[in-house]
């Protein structure tokens, strides 16, 4: 790669007492690349990716975001550096509305969110923002829905849509086609096809034939070990993906 | 939207000519009574309704502010100086009672401020030289603003009145603005917050202070209210009072502590007239809201009012909702 | 010097009287994730049931510890199974709970003893003292710290070397993962209610020669216990260990030097505590 890579992790490594969760991980994603991340359960997916949004604190190794060295950087840091990601478990503010949900996400990045002063209600440049990322995953005719009053499709695209309001660089996106219906996946499916070029997104996937389309490289997981990476033939024609899945 | 305006118009009419309607001293120190407490209720509210934040310590800066007061009268500071003087101590003492507390979330806050107010009520009780240990301190006068003196019922409710509605005010403004959300956001989600961008520590830290300075204002007037302050003020019981009638009236809601306070208040004493033991029954009411009405009132009453409205005109009872799986 | 001696010996009584109240707490609260506030009113009630057959039903010192203790332990068995175990999950619900129920038991306790103290005599085998070093000590003191000392290699080798014990550790460590192996998670927290109601029952009548029973004392003794824990970790023995005699120090030589600001010297260790080192010195999990 002649440009930094958009994301990349260094020998990362994070052990619960005797549970090592991530060992030596490396990898890099270019810039604007798809990156799928697949692997069986309990392989240290979501774990990699707490660790590279900051929620979790590694034991060892660096990460580093178009080559600045964000390994100490605090998690609310690297959104304003531009990452943003979406979360396996629905974790949506539930009591509010998710025109409020989207609109929380736009604040998150902006001085806005020191202001005690005026009703966050009349801020309309943030609030229309907000309605034109739900548009972008079609909800915006439901902006006034409480959040426990929406299926969980659509709960699922306000996840993305939170995400895709802060404008990032670096999208992460955990198992976000988790418990969809056919009709549900296609437009999850859609809403991410349309993600422009510039955005780099990084997705872990346990749907295969969704995720291998979307796929442009794949790193495998496995006990928190990278065990193959490539393009989707590589891996997918690689003897150690059977031996993972399989077991044999 | 329009009946909600109308009602706490008539709301505020009501007060205001309180004294006027009620015309017993007795009754329009109850008032005054209730609008102190359904301050510091409101200022607890901010941390534990809105923060998802429950303090057992809060009592503690509603004492600090009321001995600091207190002291600074007592050495010939004017009323004006003791106020500011003791506010900005209570800020001061926020500041570190929330640095301690905020050390931890959840229960382990809950355990922190029970002992950081533990601290406070020893420092009241045993530190003879200043605070005049379980003795407490008198203060000689009520302030006279502009001149016109609160010694009596009716004005000291009137000039409590107007702090209590400068209060509501405030902090109807703080909840609606988007700091307000933000703060409620790191209650229902604080990784996620954290993930968005917000500096869910700092938004806390704030939070208390401004909670703080609340329970403070609520204190000096208790202060002028008795004219006197003793440890009895900052027991762990003062603290359950009030998170008691934060909870009663329902958390996270503007109205529920008000409620919460005008209920406390009244029911302390008519209690006190017949029944001695007043611990208990605070201690039963509270064994009893938790595990029977743990919204409180107010929700609870807008949840059956609404259903009752919903009946009167016929539409089906709600439908059983998709329920959010907690993370 | 003899001064600091008797302060010493005081503070080791106070420690051992401490050990037994917040070993209690501190199992409590490292399973259930809940600080029992109820803890000190069952110190006092211990004291106040163990004081009450003592004198006036006229039963052995010894046995009517015993006895207040096992009472004790009912009643906190009864907290537990019919009142917190309703609110299973919402940790917060039960120690608002726990909390309503100190608040009655206080008064209830001022409506049946009355607001004066009682002084419960030293039983007769232990009225004098032992001469150790040229010094007197009260027999009795001496007698607290070894029966706190049994008491805490009996708990040691329940926690080491028991199943029960086992499964509390279990549980200690990592609760959801106790019941994915089968850990009957809530009969263990009966189990372990009780057991600290016991222990501070128990620690109530044998401190009470010190201390006497006075309303009041269950708002003195349960910050102690609180400080202990934070101190020195929650769910961990050697963690109340340590704490207990950390903090009879703290609250023997503070009182002695800086009366006025004994309270202030007793917290200021756990201040710092917190501020370094949040899961106490020998804690598995921050509070």
């Amino acid at each position: 790669m002649t440009t930094a890579p958009a994301l990349e992790v260094k020998d990362l490594c994070k052990a619960f007492g005797g549970l090592r969760v991530a060992s030596n991980i490396n990898f890099a994603v270019a810039p604007g690349e798809r990156r799928l991340i697949i692997g069986p359960n309990g392989a240290g997916k979501t774990t990699l990716f707490n660790l590279i949004t900051g929620e979790m604190s590694p034991n060892s190794g660096s990460i580093h975001l178009f080559g600045h060295d964000i390994t100490k950087t605090p998690s609310r840091r690297r959104a304003h550096l531009g990452m943003a990601r979406t979360y396996q478990i629905i974790t949506l503010f539930a009591r509010d509305t998710i025109l409020r949900n989207v609109t929380l996400a736009l604040v998150g990045l902006s001085q806005l969110r020191w202001n005690p002063l005026t009703p966050l209600d009349r801020e309309h440049v943030v609030i229309e923002r907000a309605r034109a990322a739900l548009a972008r995953v079609g909800l915006d005719h439901i902006a006034h829905r409480r959040v426990s009053e929406t299926s969980y499709g659509e709960r699922r695209r306000v996840e993305i849509a939170m995400a895709l309001a802060q404008n990032p660089k670096v999208l992460l996106l955990d198992e976000p086609f988790a418990g969809l219906s056919i009709d549900e996946r296609q437009d999850v499916h859609r809403t991410i096809l349309a993600i422009p070029r510039e955005v780099t997104i990084v997705m872990i996937e346990h749907n295969m034939d969704v995720a291998l389309e979307f796929a442009e490289r794949i790193t495998l997981l496995h006990f928190g070990e990278v065990i193959v990476e490539g393009t989707r033939k590589d891996v997918v024609d690689d003897p150690r993906t059977r031996e993972v899945y399989l077991g044999h | 939207m329009s009946v909600h305006k109308i009602a706490i118009g008539l709301g505020i009419l009501c007060l205001a000519t309180l004294p006027w309607w009620v015309g017993n001293s007795y009754y329009i120190n109850i008032s005054s009574q209730i609008l102190l407490y359904a301050i510091f209720a409101l200022g607890v509210n901010i941390l534990a309704g809105y923060g998802g934040l429950v303090s057992l310590g809060h009592a503690g800066l509603f004492g600090l502010s009321a001995y600091a007061a207190a002291i600074l009268l007592d050495h010939g500071a004017g009323h004006l100086a003791a106020i500011l003087g003791a506010l900005a101590i209570t800020l001061a003492g926020t500041a570190v009672f929330a640095g301690l507390s905020l050390r931890a979330t959840g229960i382990g806050f809950v355990m922190i401020t029970l002992a950081v107010g533990q601290v406070l009520w020893g420092l009241a009780y045993r530190w003879l030289s200043v605070t005049n240990g379980d003795n407490g301190v008198n203060v000689a006068s009520r302030p006279a603003p502009f001149g016109i003196g609160l010694d009596d019922a009716t004005p000291f409710y009137v000039t409590t009145l107007i702090v209590f509605l400068l209060t509501l005010v405030a902090v109807a403004i703080f909840v609606r603005s988007p700091f307000g959300a933000s703060l409620a956001g790191t209650r229902d989600q604080p990784r996620r917050m954290e993930a968005l961008g917000y500096h869910v520590w700092l938004i806390r830290f704030y939070a208390c202070l401004f909670s703080g300075l609340l329970s403070g204002i609520a204190g000096l007037l208790f202060l002028y209210y008795n004219e006197f302050i003793s440890p009895q003020a900052i027991t762990l019981t003062a603290s359950a009072e009030v998170l008691l009638m934060v909870i009663s009236g329902g958390a996270g809601t503007l109205l529920g502590p008000i409620v919460g306070a005008g209920l406390l208040v009244v029911m302390k004493n008519v209690a006190s007239a017949y029944i001695e033991r007043w611990n208990f029954v605070l201690g039963a009411i509270f064994v009893a809201i938790v595990i029977l009405m743990p919204d409180g009132l107010v929700p609870g009453t807008v949840r059956l009012t609404r259903r009752a409205l919903q009946a009167m005109r016929g539409s089906r009872p709600d439908a059983a909702q998709p329920r959010l799986e907690e993370p | 010097m003899s001064l600091w001696i008797v302060l010493t010996v005081n503070s080791v009584t106070l420690g051992g009287l401490l050990f037994l109240l917040s070993t209690g707490f501190s199992l409590i609260f490292g399973l259930m994730r809940i600080p029992n506030l109820t803890h000190g009113s069952l110190f006092m009630l211990g004291g106040y049931f163990g004081a009450s057959l003592f004198i006036w039903a006229g039963l052995n010192f010894w046995v009517a510890a015993l006895a207040a203790a096992l009472l004790i332990a009912a009643f906190g068995g009864l907290i537990e199974r019919f009142l917190l175990r309703r609110l299973a999950g919402n940790e917060l619900a039960q120690v608002l709970v726990t909390l309503g129920i100190s608040l009655m038991v206080a008064d209830l306790c001022l409506v049946v003893w009355t607001g004066d103290p009682i002084s419960v005599a030293t039983p007769s085998l232990f009225t004098g003292f032992a001469h150790i070093f040229g010094v007197a000590f009260p027999l009795y003191r001496l007698v607290i710290i070894a029966i706190a000392a049994v008491i805490a290699i009996a708990l040691w080798m329940l926690l080491d070397r028991t199943r029960l014990g086992a499964m509390i550790r279990a549980g200690v460590d990592d609760r959801d993962m106790a019941r994915v192996v089968g850990i009957h998670v809530s009969k263990l927290f009966t189990i372990v209610f009780c057991l600290g109601a016991g222990l501070a029952g128990f620690a109530g009548m044998i401190g009470s020669p010190i201390l006497t029973v006075y309303p009041g004392i269950d708002s003195d003794m349960l910050p102690l216990a609180l400080v202990v824990v934070i101190l020195g970790g929650t769910g961990s023995l050697l963690g109340s260990l340590v704490g207990s005699l950390v903090v009879g120090a703290l609250y023997n030589f503070g009182q002695a030097m800086f009366p006025e600001l004994a309270y202030f010297v007793l917290f200021l260790p756990m201040v710092i505590i917190l501020a370094l080192r949040p899961q106490g010195l020998f804690g598995r999990h921050a509070p």
